[in-house]
């Protein structure tokens, strides 16, 4: 067979969308194609390029776990050109994919740890493809505790996948909002995110942090980490620079020397350390 | 590889049996003053007495805008048409320089790193290229610098060693220029035992780029950057005329129910490339971003592909409105 | 020279200023330099082949910081000056500027009203080459002219040297940078390089200083300049400014007056 074009999508029919928040939603993916969906697996942390056929191709981590199968699912903020016209589709039209790109969470080397969670805003639908990945293998690991923030109680996605981690014995849930972000019946934490997992203090002890949200709260999460203990290999991060090809050609996602499309996006806070802050 | 004579009639009967093959040929013309690559018939178009085409020959391969597949929306489905391989012509790039030449090696180091790029690999493909060794330079050139030179085959197809009364020394390199050779091969003489390096231009070997690369490895935070860059106004000229640089974007050119996806080229020195749509740019300033492009070029390529992402032709510095010239710049780093 | 050396230098030793942007020789001809230190201002030179258009500095935040700059002025660099300061870019108390009179002597401006006074007695003036093409153009028919710059323009590989060179292209984000909606299309190609140039020309009509510092940064050698030159030409007496003087009645392409003769816009 000849060499496949790796800038042509595959065709899938946005089978289910949910509104998670104020322009933010998820779809729920299905492969138009019986042996692309059968030939297709992924692992936790990796992306892909979405399209709006018509007005281009935005990068998104996929949301949905690698336990689930038949479907991915990915959740975005309307922001840009692409996202815009995203949000226009309804269940049932046609949208672009490409991927699995990237590396992954490296999730097998994590048995028998602890697990935290640490995600603000928009930045949860990166990490919940690995959370899913965990809870539905819960017996692998230990405790598991997910810090999640947003700017406000509006704001948090994922809501009926929050209550159901609240409601569930095996995972430590601790929710916030930046204060003001709260509403009369809020019963979850008021601060930011740092603050909250300072306050939670995880235990390093046989424990994995894994750290998602914007770059103003990884840089003030990192030294309350390192404060309660954790060592750099023991962080674990995703970062999300601009990216047009996913597959290290297009020259935008470079960290210094590392590719973020095929070094990443998963990296370690050690990894992190070998390269300029300033990139990404 | 084997190597022939062809006289300055022979020259013009094997081009004129190229032209007749169907295989469309590229050469520098002068026009508007300036010389650039362009479809020619007759070898009468051809170019003489310059040093260098303004623009690289890297269109051939990684054309300004080209179609990655098209669409067709209906009713919410969409059907795509793939790119079509058969329809990319078979070419001969004649009178390439042996820096356009060596410039294939880090294109296909970018296009091929894991992922196999379908349409570059096409048109590299279905191109033969026949170059001309170097008889004259200027100092913009440094081939010498970072493992090139006037003679460098490294790329060729077919290269050619003008000598003054009109013929030419013809080194055979690859299959491809076997079979190019078979054109005509009446054409062609006994080789006359000739060394070629008399007629090569004498480029200065003016930096070691071993030393160059050692030294970036821990240049991220120099002041260099800073220094350098203060007068570069962000352009993509540099970008665009280099034989390797290889930045693209993807575009979508729709009308109504029916468009296509295309990959255009881009620069690293654009304000705006990194841009997030946060608004958060990692590379805000002029500095990151030439930063970037030599880091890249002469220590990034290298580490991660295994070459290096220069070809000492010179154009960025020709180029540059500013007068960015980086054999200068590459000079005070070595010396730092 | 001499002259501007040395007082260059004692502007950067005493503090007067914190940067001198200047013209330094360059590899084949002269090009920008920034004097941070007394040392470097021994580097300055200043003559009729320093052709860059250093005021495309002057609004670079990244290059100007917080301290008082110094700039070497020439004819074009001056208007460009005042055009900016009419548009307000500039922050007057934060630039000093000098220029070398046509006596050779180093002349400093009070201020920018200074300049005004000054420019007042030079003529925009188009090279012969140019006047020659455009008399050229102006001899065909506008078929002919369309064909002429679809064929030139089918050169540009939008590399936006025009655009950086450009003192008065200062927008952050650029309108072919603009995606919602796609005003004109990224890539290279006839149509869509056209699209391009129109926009410039028009972003430009009426505040365009006739510098030629876009054509000159054309790597392919396309005559871009002359757009804009017509353009300043043909709207001086409609909007009542005179070419190369700084236009005070707001630039052609957003000015809308209630007594504008026109009427298609009532």
């Amino acid at each position: 067979m000849s060499e496949q074009n790796i800038y042509l999508p595959y065709l899938m029919t946005i089978d289910k969308i949910i509104n998670e928040a104020p322009g933010v939603r998820t779809f729920r993916l299905k492969f138009q194609n019986e042996e692309e969906a059968d030939a297709f697996n992924f692992k936790a942390g990796q992306f892909g390029e979405y399209s709006a056929f018509g007005e281009g191709e935005s990068t998104f981590c996929i949301a949905s776990s690698p336990t689930r199968k038949g479907y991915i699912e990915c959740t975005f903020r309307e922001t840009g050109r692409v996202t815009t016209g995203l949000s226009k589709l309804e269940e049932g039209s046609t949208m672009g994919f490409r991927g699995p790109f990237g590396n992954t969470f490296p999730i097998d080397e994590w048995k028998g740890k602890n697990l935290v969670f640490i995600a603000g805003g928009i930045a949860l639908p990166p990490m919940r493809c690995v959370i899913w990945n965990s809870l539905d293998l819960r017996e692998n690991f230990k405790d598991i505790t997910i810090v999640y923030g947003a700017k406000s109680v509006n704001d948090l996605v994922y809501k009926h996948e929050l209550n159901e981690w609240e409601e569930r014995p095996d995972v430590n849930l601790v929710t916030t909002v930046d204060p003001g972000g709260e509403t009369p019946d809020w019963k979850g934490e008021i601060g930011f995110v740092p603050a909250i997992v300072e306050k939670v203090a995880p235990s390093p002890e046989n424990t994995i942090v894994i750290v998602c949200g914007p770059p103003i709260m990884i840089k003030f999460t990192f030294p309350v980490l390192a404060k309660l203990g954790f060592k750099d290999d023991q962080i674990y991060t995703t970062l999300e620079n601009r990216m047009k090809c996913g597959v290290g050609k297009c020259g935008r996602c470079n960290v210094g020397k590392l590719y973020v499309c095929k070094d990443g996006p998963v990296f370690s806070k050690k990894q992190l350390n070998s390269i300029p802050a300033e990139e990404y | 590889m084997e190597i022939k004579y062809i006289s300055k009639e022979g020259l013009n009967e094997w081009f004129s049996q190229i032209v007749k093959s169907g295989k469309r040929v590229y050469a520098p013309v002068r026009e508007r003053g300036q010389v650039e690559f362009k479809r020619v018939q007759a070898l009468s178009e051809v170019a003489e007495d310059y040093i260098q085409t303004t623009q690289s020959i890297k269109s051939s391969v990684f054309p300004r805008a080209e179609v990655l597949f098209s669409f067709e929306k209906e009713n919410g489905k969409v059907a795509v048409e793939d790119f079509n391989p058969d329809a990319v012509k078979e070419t001969v790039l004649w009178k390439v320089h042996p820096c356009d030449a060596a410039g294939f090696k880090p294109l296909t180091a970018i296009f091929n790193w894991d992922y196999k790029d379908k349409l570059y690999n096409t048109h590299l493909e279905k191109t033969t290229l026949v170059t001309f060794s170097c008889a004259k330079a200027d100092n913009s050139c440094f081939c010498t610098s970072v493992n090139g030179g006037p003679g460098n085959t490294a790329g060729s197809d077919v290269q050619l060693t003008m000598m003054p009364e009109g013929g030419a020394i013809v080194e055979i390199l690859t299959p491809k220029g076997e079979a190019l050779i078979q054109l005509a091969v009446s054409a062609f003489e006994k080789d006359k035992g000739e060394d070629k390096s008399k007629y090569l231009v004498d480029v200065p070997k003016v930096f070691d780029v071993e030393e160059i690369k050692a030294r970036l490895a821990t240049a991220f935070d120099s002041p260099v950057w800073k220094e350098q860059s203060e007068r570069c106004l962000g352009c993509g000229a540099c970008a665009f005329v280099c034989p390797t640089c290889a930045c693209f974007d993807i575009q979508e050119d729709a009308h109504g129910s029916k468009g296509k996806r295309i990959r255009c080229w881009d620069a690293c020195g654009f304000s705006l490339f990194t841009l997030h749509t946060s608004g958060h740019n990692p590379r805000a300033v002029q500095s990151q971003r030439w930063r970037q492009r030599i880091l890249h070029k002469f220590s990034y390529m290298p580490d991660r592909l295994s070459v290096l992402g220069c070809t000492g032709c010179g154009r960025c510095s020709r180029a540059c409105p500013v007068d960015m010239n980086i054999l200068e710049h590459l000079i005070s780093i070595a010396k730092k | 020279m001499d002259k501007l050396r040395e007082r260059a230098a004692a502007l950067l030793a005493d503090g007067t200023v914190a940067l001198v942007i200047g013209y330094e020789e360059g590899t084949n001809k002269p090009r920008p330099l920034f004097c941070h230190t007394a040392e470097d201002a021994g580097k300055l030179i200043y003559d009729s082949r320093c052709i860059n258009n250093l005021a495309v500095y002057l609004t670079k935040k990244e290059l100007m910081g917080t301290e008082k700059v110094a700039i070497t002025a020439t004819i074009p660099v001056l208007r460009s000056i005042l055009q900016l300061s009419v548009e307000n870019q500039l922050n007057e108390e934060k630039i000093l500027v000098i220029t070398v009179t046509e006596q050779g002597e180093l002349k400093e401006f009070a201020g920018f009203a200074e300049i005004e006074s000054y420019i007042a007695d030079f003529q925009l003036k188009l090279s012969g080459k140019e006047q020659e093409i455009i008399e050229k153009l102006e001899g065909m028919t506008r078929e002919e002219r369309f064909e002429f710059w679809m064929k030139e323009l089918s050169h540009c590989f939008k590399c936006y040297a025009c655009r950086a060179a450009c003192p008065l292209c200062y927008c952050t984000k650029c309108i072919v940078e603009e995606n919602r909606p796609q005003w004109i299309n990224p890539w290279a190609a006839p149509l869509a390089n056209i699209e391009w140039h129109i926009n410039r020309a028009m972003h430009m009509a009426g505040r365009c200083i006739g510098c030629g510092a876009c054509g000159d940064a054309c790597p392919l050698g396309i005559p871009i300049q002359l757009l804009t030159r017509k353009m300043m030409e043909d709207l001086g007496p409609e909007f009542g400014f005179v070419p190369g003087q700084p236009s005070k009645n707001g630039n052609a392409l957003s000015t809308w007056k209630a007594d504008d003769k026109e009427n298609f816009i009532r």
